[in-house]
């Protein structure tokens, strides 16, 4: 099902008649049968986006299509959908089958079929021997994993997770996210899920649309919006260590920093920017004009990180992340180039990418 | 060392109450227990008649609660008012709860209308009722004229037990919905909204909603409601004098609307020779049958209420 959001728009007026875009203009297409991950920092609206496509939340303009079908005003019940809650929301007095055959029970469906499809989804997710437990008896995946089956067992056209693993511990984290994506991938069905945390997002995401302030900033192919990052909050977003940003200038389609030519853009016009590299776009070499103090080092084995003053800035330190095989002590002067292909500059008032 | 071995002070702090309580609950408790068992206690020379010091019968006393004329009576009417208010005005309360819950304008308003004959004073309700429930000039019998009901005499002289029995039932449920409303209110409102909005996607019918995912949910609130309603319905007396007055029934035919309670003070009224041991006692009996009776209903919610 692919699910289309023209020009969504949120506003939520408070009590003093205090206006808040929650939600601006939004325009996505949604791909069928993919995963899809809305990220962004905490208010930025990507759950108020969820829950508008949920029904649960009527957008204040815009239009959400499943399919070619206007869903603009169809209640949630009959837009076919299945939600999981952020604490799931699973029904404390019933047990874990009686929660899973809650929504067949709501259309009727007979009581023998009900038991066996709530069967096969709570063996799909891995919980089939636990129907007989309550939530309480079980731990915070296992909950998840219940209301997954629950959200699933009607067979919806979408699936809507809302912090699918916020609730759950670093370990658990790891294990549920591959749970989520093997899911998804058996059942074929279109999953949005919200998460703040990028890596998360990245990890398991066909593809992610990035919103900041009810603001769509990009969408796309996790290794796409990283290489290529529409503006500098993107390219700060996405990424850990996060990006450096440096101030610099551009003279004559070359990138200048601290005095140093250090990559080139199509652009002709000569401005001040700011240049953002990405920890790992730094090249030890032999010999080079961007020649740095090393002032601490961070081994972490695999690679070594390096902690250098800031060129323009003697306070400010940035990281660069190289190979360990370069053997480099605090103190040591290293020379640098920049990989091109990690390299961006950004306008530094709107923070767009400048080419 | 943060616990200190002088505990005076917290002796202190507590003594006013314990004092009240020891003076006003806990020695009439032992001494209801005590009057039960002596033989003619005398309420003038504080012994048994005709005695310095006391006599002890074992089942005497009681036996007198269980031959007074208006035993029967008094059961039957507390065993009404028990079996038919209770469940009456939970549900009635329930319902309230549940659509104030889901209404948005004038709830402050409409909480607190329902919450006044919380503090209100229950025999001035009573007097109240008493007229609404007039024949002659009463609202009920007026609304009644209009479907062509012949008025019919509710509480005055001549009403017959069944016609006063349903207008105390209809006073007693009213009553009792302030408190009731109170509680599974604030239960409601603890309830996670959640709940409700994946039983809205799950397509959850309204009457599944309020089966499956609100009287669940809520049983805690109406576990300890129907606990506490049976327990105030047992004791039911002041409401009873609110509506007939001193006499317990309409004129003509006094007692008719006798409790428990009431057999009580009455044994009191009558200053009589064991007339104190004859109410203890039936103090004591009214005690066991309230105390059975929250069992049962433990026993009950402990299968029933989930927690």
């Amino acid at each position: 099902m692919e699910i289309k959001l023209q020009s969504l728009t949120k506003v939520f007026v408070a009590k003093d008649k205090k206006e808040t875009v929650a939600v601006n203009n939004m325009d996505i297409t949604i791909p069928s049968g993919k995963l899809i991950g809305l990220l962004g920092p905490s208010g930025c609206g990507k759950s108020t986006t969820l829950y508008m496509i949920a029904g649960l939340l009527e957008p204040t303009a815009g239009k959400i299509y499943f399919g070619d079908e206007d869903v603009t005003n169809t209640p949630p019940e009959l837009r076919g959908i299945g939600l999981v809650f952020q604490n799931y929301a699973l029904y404390p007095h019933m047990t874990v089958a009686q929660n899973i055959m809650f929504p067949l029970e709501n259309i009727k469906v007979p009581k023998a079929e009900a038991l066996e499809r709530a069967q096969e989804m709570a063996d799909l997710v891995g919980i089939g021997e636990l129907m007989n437990r309550k939530p309480k008896e079980l731990s915070g995946g296992q909950q998840q994993r219940v209301a997954i089956a629950r959200a699933l067992v009607k067979k919806p056209r979408v699936l809507l997770l809302d912090e699918p693993l916020s609730n759950l511990d670093a370990r658990l984290r790891l294990q549920t996210r591959e749970e989520i994506k093997r899911i998804q991938r058996e059942t074929g069905i279109t999953t949005i899920f919200v998460t703040h945390d990028q890596e998360e997002a990245m990890s398991i995401s066909d593809e992610i649309v990035l919103m900041e302030a009810g603001i769509k900033q990009q969408v796309g192919v996790p290794q796409d919006v990283y290489d290529q990052p529409d503006n500098l909050f993107v390219a700060k977003f996405l990424g850990t260590p996060p990006i450096n940003t440096f101030a610099g200038k551009l003279e004559a389609g070359k990138i200048m920093l601290a005095g140093h030519n250090i990559g080139k853009v199509e652009s002709k016009t000569n401005q001040e920017v700011l240049i953002g590299i990405r920890p790992e776009g730094f090249n030890v070499v032999e010999k080079s004009k961007l020649s740095l103090p090393i002032y601490m080092v961070e081994t972490i084995g695999r690679d070594t990180a390096l902690i250098i003053k800031d060129p323009n800035d003697e306070a400010k330190t940035f990281r660069a992340i190289v190979d360990s095989s370069h053997r480099i002590k605090p103190g040591d002067t290293v020379n640098f180039a920049i990989k091109p292909d990690k390299l961006y500059v950004f306008n530094k008032d709107t923070g767009e990418l400048v080419k | 060392m943060i616990e200190s071995k002088n505990n005076l002070k917290a002796w202190l702090y507590l003594a006013p109450a314990l004092i009240l309580l020891g003076l006003f609950t806990f020695y009439p408790l032992f001494n209801a227990f005590f009057l039960a068992f002596v033989k003619d206690f005398n309420s003038i020379t504080r012994s048994t008649h005709g005695m310095d010091g006391y006599a002890f019968v074992l089942f005497d006393n009681f036996s007198r609660v269980f031959k007074s004329p208006d035993f029967g009576q008094a059961v039957k009417n507390t065993a009404v008012i028990m079996l038919v208010s209770v469940p009456a005005s939970i549900i009635t309360a329930l319902v309230i709860s549940v659509a104030l819950n889901s209404i948005k304008r004038f709830q402050g308003f409409l909480q607190t209308v329902f919450f006044l004959p919380y503090v209100t004073n229950s025999i001035a309700i009573g007097m109240t009722f008493a007229f609404i429930f007039h024949s002659d000039y009463g609202l009920v019998n007026m609304f009644l004229g209009w479907f062509g009901v012949n008025p019919i005499t509710w509480v005055g002289p001549g009403a017959s037990w069944e016609a006063g029995m349903t207008a105390l039932l209809i006073y007693t449920v009213w009553g009792g919905l302030a408190f009731k409303i109170l509680v599974f209110l604030s239960g409601l409102q603890s309830i996670d909204k959640q709940y409700y909005d994946a039983a809205k996607i799950d397509a959850t019918p309204r009457g599944r909603v309020f089966s499956k995912i609100t009287v669940p949910l809520l049983s805690p609130m109406i576990a300890y409601i129907t606990i506490t309603s049976f327990i105030g319905a047992a004791k039911a007396y002041s409401t009873i004098i609110g509506m007939f007055g001193a006499s317990l029934g309409p004129e003509g035919n006094a007692n008719a609307f006798i409790t428990f309670v009431g057999l009580i003070y009455d044994a009191l009224e009558k200053g009589t020779i064991g007339a104190y041991s004859v109410a203890a006692s039936a103090a004591i009996v009214l005690f066991l049958f309230t105390f059975m009776f929250t069992l049962i209903n433990m026993w009950v919610s402990k299968k029933r209420v989930h927690y």
